[in-house]
């Protein structure tokens, strides 16, 4: 019986790519960043750490989207549960601990919150039952932006609105770059997010910065490939953006959710969880919406909480300056039935996703 | 009378209505004795292993054993479906029965069987049940010597619920604590059979596929390895899978435990469900499965023993036991990778067995 019939999972190729990348060991530490939880779960379910020679760590940067979720808008969304408006947001954001208290547990006792798969699904709730608020908890990267601005121009009821937590990669993988402590080699790009915004997007980083991009899908063989030529632009000295999924990503991506978001949404300002305010990095809904934007149409004050807990790492795993197992309540105190900061509650968190599949830096 | 709600005479065109269990089955009285008469016993071949045996219907059962360690294990099945992929619950619990015995080097020899029914529950259908149970005993040669029957309320519980004890005797009673470094880690089919096949059977995922429970007797495969090898730890990977199982016994062991994924036998639909869902077929549950431990030099032949039954002709090697790391199980990955193999926090699927 032939272990794996997946050509994108196959040992030879495995061991091709992996030999390959043996033969590009650097003289120097080199640090590779990705941005992206389902980058993570294959690294960590495949091993792929072990592949790579001695000297190349590659580490999760802000790549969760629950994670980085501000407590601001967060306490926010519990806010509005209390006082009765219904909820919706998607079933990793329930138990992502605010300052005061999760959704989860707000709902536990008694306020209406729903879990959804899709904006849609709120807006469903919304026409069902006219006598009720409704706010979609709007959460996650360029990937699932275009769903909510979808929604958004399709002429939703009057008691459904959202509330808009969605973040933009590209500033927020500058803002790394920029940051001390993180030293930043390359840049393994997220297939799904690209598949978006394209290939194109990261062009000013490979430009202006010098950092090697590329972009990378999602089987074990995609992500070793991608790791291959990054490792070749730092042994060639080299800084431009390579496509390592073309079979899903293109230069230009995809130009009608890129529409989408550009008729829902302004660029603004936003605040990621352990990183701070980063310049032109969320988006908000657009004013000739603004009936739709559950920051205007309620009163519930922006109110600064505690973002991450002392002791917990989370923050320094967020912007790739510490991987999981460096944090000291890792595997003890904060386990995924116990999470104590949000890394550990994320399907997509680094912190879960190290839990789950047994990833360690030494085996 | 309530018992047997019975068609017989109904005016109509309508089928003949199905004899259903009614609140007198499980009542002690004639209705009772009708079922067990009826229905029950005949099914049965074996009903003793001593000198008072199931047709005794006394308070209980006398066994005259043959030598050896006399080895006790007792389940309840709750599985969900009852008629699934490859099996039924009664199949089910006679198979889990006899290889917990199995699993602890015993041969079964005795058991018995307490069964709670739902008010209402098709007579036919647990005909069916029965009959799959008696199977699986009289095939591996055990006795049913003891019984009871009880029946619940409409809704109290779903169908039926069947609790198996089951006796053994062992020349030498195998642990699933004693993995020795240097032990050749063997399992003796493909994994993850019986966990997909009832995920891929249950309504709310919408699957279609024709994959098939695993569940299967593992007695007499163990004991014509016993015959020729030393066992030196075995384990059934039940709830939890191969996962669990191995973790158990390498955190039992103080001793570390190295599998290599690409000779872990997976079936390829297998796999494909268990990516559908994001579950780990490593976590899936098997019930005809046993992972075991033998020595470097008993390896091969333990292998071609296997191979040579249907049940065991997938059987791998697929690991070694080390020094290094105890109490861990570390994964090398298909393309060349390593990572520990965690507990499961749970298995990701409950009423499997």
């Amino acid at each position: 019986m032939k272990a794996d019939q997946f050509a994108l999972r196959d040992p030879l190729r495995g061991q091709a790519l992996a030999r390959a990348l043996q033969r590009l060991a650097p003289e120097r530490p080199v640090r590779i960043v990705h941005v992206c939880g389902t980058h993570e779960i294959t690294i960590s379910e495949h091993g792929l750490r072990h592949v790579l020679p001695e000297g190349v760590s590659v580490l999760e940067g802000p790549g969760c989207p629950v994670c980085v979720t501000s407590t601001v808008d967060l306490d926010r969304a519990v806010r509005l549960a209390e006082q009765g408006v219904a909820v919706c947001t998607f079933g990793d954001m329930m138990r992502v601990p605010g300052s005061r208290k999760t959704l989860d547990e707000a709902r536990a006792l008694g306020a209406p919150v729903h879990t959804v798969l899709s904006a849609a699904d709120a807006v469903g709730l919304a026409r069902k039952n006219p006598a009720q608020d409704v706010v979609f908890f709007a959460v996650g990267f360029e990937t699932t932006a275009p769903g909510t601005a979808a929604v958004l121009l399709d002429d939703p009821p009057g008691n459904f609105s959202v509330l808009c937590s969605h973040k933009l990669i590209p500033p927020a993988v500058q803002k790394l770059v920029n940051m001390p402590g993180t030293g930043l080699d390359g840049l393994l790009a997220p297939g799904h997010v690209s598949t978006v915004i394209g290939a194109g997007a990261y062009a000013g980083l490979a430009g202006e910065h010098c950092i090697p991009v590329v972009v990378g899908g999602f089987e074990p063989l995609d992500v070793l490939y991608a790791l291959l030529l990054l490792l070749r632009q730092v042994a060639d000295g080299r800084a431009q953006v390579e496509n390592a999924y073309p079979r899903a990503v293109s230069w230009e991506g995809n130009r009608q959710a890129q529409n989408l978001l550009a008729t829902a949404f302004r660029v603004s300002d936003a605040k990621w969880r352990g990183i701070g305010e980063i310049p032109c990095s969320g988006l908000a809904v657009r004013a000739e919406l603004s009936r739709f934007d559950a920051a205007l149409k309620y009163d519930v004050p922006a109110v600064e909480g505690q973002e991450v807990v002392p002791g917990c790492r989370c923050a320094d795993v967020l912007v790739a300056r510490a991987v999981p197992s460096d944090c000291p309540l890792f595997g003890g105190e904060c386990t995924p039935l116990t999470p104590v900061g949000p890394c550990m509650v994320g399907a997509e968190g680094a912190c879960a996703v190290w839990h789950r599949h047994g990833e360690r830096p030494a085996l | 009378m309530r018992g047997v709600a019975s068609s017989r005479g109904e005016a109509g065109a309508m089928k003949e209505r199905r004899e259903r269990i009614g609140a007198m089955h499980g009542a002690g009285g004639e209705v009772m004795g009708r079922l067990l008469s009826e229905h029950i016993l005949p099914k049965f071949a074996l009903r003793s292993a001593g000198p008072v045996g199931l047709d005794a219907l006394d308070d209980g059962a006398s066994l005259s054993l043959p030598d050896g360690e006399v080895v006790v294990t007792t389940d309840a099945h709750v599985v969900h479906p009852l008629f699934f992929p490859g099996g039924d619950i009664g199949r089910l619990a006679a198979c889990g029965t006899v290889n917990d015995l199995a699993a602890m080097g015993a041969r079964p020899v005795a058991c018995t069987l307490a069964m709670v029914v739902e008010e209402g529950f098709p007579l036919d259908e647990l005909d069916t049940i029965l009959s799959s149970c008696a199977q699986i005993l009289w095939e591996t040669e055990t006795a049913l010597v003891a019984g009871d029957t009880k029946v619940m309320g409409r809704g109290e519980l779903d169908g039926v619920v069947l609790t198996m004890t089951g006796i053994g005797v062992a020349q030498r009673v195998i642990r699933d604590s004693e993995l020795q470094a240097g032990d050749v880690l063997l399992v003796t089919g493909p994994v993850g059979d019986h966990g997909m096949a009832l995920i891929a059977a249950r309504e709310e995922f919408h699957l279609e596929s024709d994959l098939l429970s695993d569940v299967a007797p593992l007695w007499p495969l163990i004991g014509e390895l016993l015959a020729e090898v030393r066992i030196t730890a075995m384990k059934d990977p039940t709830r939890g899978g191969l996962a669990a199982a191995v973790n158990e016994m390498a955190r039992k062991g103080e001793i570390g435990v190295e599998l290599d994924e690409k000779s872990i036998p997976v079936r390829a639909q297998v796999r494909a469900v268990a990516n559908l869902l994001g579950l780990d077929p490593l976590q899936a549950a098997c019930e005809g499965r046993a992972v075991l431990g033998v020595s470097p030099a008993d390896a091969q032949r333990a292998l071609e023993i296997l191979h040579r039954t249907e049940l065991g002709k997938d059987a791998a090697i697929i690991g070694w036991v080390g020094e290094h790391r105890p109490g861990k199980v570390v994964l090398n990955t298909s393309v060349g990778g390593r990572r520990l193999l965690e507990m499961p926090l749970g298995d990701p699927l409950p009423r499997i067995c």
